[in-house]
């Protein structure tokens, strides 16, 4: 059984607990246990790179510093989080004089950056560590028909790392596949939802979700699925207003790739924090059946 | 006698922890302005922006709205043929920005970044509610009203926290930040 600090962030102490709740009941499903990071702290979004950029790459090696004490590889379920953890600590990693610094700082909280552990993003915990087939062996209610728009937003995949495909990734798809749905293609996948722009340029934002939304709906998905909980918000909470201001109708759920999991393991549905959408998702639950 | 540096200069200066080639590899060729989702709201693109700064033209930037609309999707870095960190030369001058205290009269984006930065150094942690105020005296009657009620739907299905969240080793998280900022009642 693999064990990973576990990073949950701020959103997913309240605005996105079914991600929460779903992240911890799926992976000890499969078999690997997330231990959340005592005393974490803020990875400061994009907000505070805007203000000051070394206060903010200490601000995560704070976080990073606590996993190497804890002796684990850091697992984070935002696509934020993900993004500033895995970024810190390749950057202080490379830059000597950097670490230096902020181990300077960190020693005031007894801690200190050594760059021995790896960061990764929960779903590459599924998709990597457990790994498709695996996953499929322990599905016990394929959600057969259902047809998912894997909607992978922007920094699970940006900027690039390694030697990744940044322009055609399909874990998310083969992800989908492994529990039995059916992954649609939509041009959007890779597109951003607006992030924080929502709350300083709203025109922007609104414009991005609505287009989104379109897309999807011309690819006939079922369900949206989403692995960063600021994407989730944006798709599901604001589609009310979309549709006031633009006059649409849409009633597209969108769900945490977690919940999906969650529901194709046998996992019951509030434990998964379904139940908590502004779009209602009960009919995608339909989908999670026994095969007869 | 020191020669003051150029606004391009400024600019490159402030990009030390981005990975990218230099501003000047730029070729024009637009490809971050086809790729950014919102090129069409800013009042220069991507492209156009590169060229002002490597020509200079310091007012004209940093009066435009361009890097305040960029969310940090880093399309435009991914796909940049010359490697040029785009998105991370938006965050260079929204910093520069902030520090030289100048940007559009109507932009949130620098109320908003300076509130959730005090926010995290108060606590350890972010806290919607107290955001708000940074923002929401910028919407019209209708926006606000609509907000109100997404907020509200927000806290009725247990999304919203009613207390704001604090770490516990709250006092040394603070000294960590006083040894890189040092502030009032720091070490």
């Amino acid at each position: 059984m693999s064990t990973y600090s576990y990073f949950p962030g701020c959103s997913l102490e309240k605005m996105a607990l079914s991600y929460n709740q779903s992240a911890l009941q799926t992976t000890k499903a499969v078999g690997v246990e997330l231990q959340e990071l005592e005393d974490w702290n803020c990875c400061g979004a994009t907000s505070y790179f805007h203000v000051d950029e070394l206060l903010a790459y200490t601000m995560v090696s704070r976080n990073l510093a606590m996993a190497e004490k804890a002796g684990h590889d850091l697992v984070a379920p935002c696509s934020a989080c993900y993004k500033n953890a895995y970024f810190t600590n390749a950057y202080l990693k490379e830059d000597e004089d950097l670490a230096d610094h902020i181990n300077y700082a960190l020693e005031q909280d007894d801690l200190k950056f050594s760059g021995d552990i790896q960061v990764k993003h929960l779903m590459e915990v599924f998709a990597e560590d457990v790994g498709y087939e695996a996953l499929k062996e322990t599905v016990s209610h394929p959600l057969k028909g259902l047809r998912v728009a894997p909607y992978y937003g922007c920094q699970i995949v940006r900027p690039k790392k390694d030697d990744e495909d940044v322009e055609n990734p399909r874990f998310f798809e083969d992800l989908m596949t492994s529990i039995g749905a059916d992954p649609v293609d939509f041009a959007y996948r890779l597109r951003c939802c607006g992030g924080s722009l929502l709350i300083t340029s709203r025109d922007a934002a609104f414009r991005l979700i609505l287009e989104l939304l379109q897309n999807v709906e011309q690819s006939e998905a079922d369900v949206i699925a989403t692995a960063c909980p600021l994407c989730q918000t944006n798709l599901e909470c604001y589609q009310r207003q979309i549709n006031q201001e633009y006059g649409t109708n849409f009633k597209i759920p969108v769900l945490y790739f977690t919940q999906l999991i969650g529901l194709s393991l046998g996992i019951p549905t509030k434990k998964l924090g379904i139940g908590s959408e502004f779009v209602n998702a009960e009919r995608i639950v339909t989908y999670a059946k026994e095969p007869a | 006698m020191v020669t003051k540096p150029t606004f391009s200069q400024e600019v490159a200066n402030l990009l030390h922890a981005s990975h990218g080639e230099p501003l000047d590899t730029c070729i024009q060729c637009g490809t971050c302005s086809g790729t950014c989702p919102v090129a069409d709201f800013m009042d220069y693109t991507p492209r156009r922006l590169i060229g002002m700064i490597n020509a200079d033209m310091k007012e004209e930037v940093m009066e435009s709205n361009t890097f305040w609309y960029c969310a940090s999707c880093f399309h435009c870095t991914v796909r940049c043929p010359s490697k040029i960190d785009i998105a991370g030369l938006m965050y260079a001058l929204k910093r520069y920005s902030i520090w030289k205290h100048q940007y559009a009269e109507d932009a949130v984006g620098p109320v908003f970044s300076e509130t959730f930065v005090k926010s995290i150094l108060r606590s350890g942690r972010s806290y919607e509610p107290v955001l708000a105020p940074s923002y929401i005296f910028s919407y019209g009657v209708r926006e606000f009203l609509n907000e109100a009620h997404t907020a509200t739907n927000l806290m009725l299905k247990g999304r919203l926290p009613v207390l704001p969240p604090r770490i516990k080793r709250l006092e040394n998280f603070k000294k960590v930040a006083n040894r890189i900022i040092p502030m009032e009642g720091g070490k």
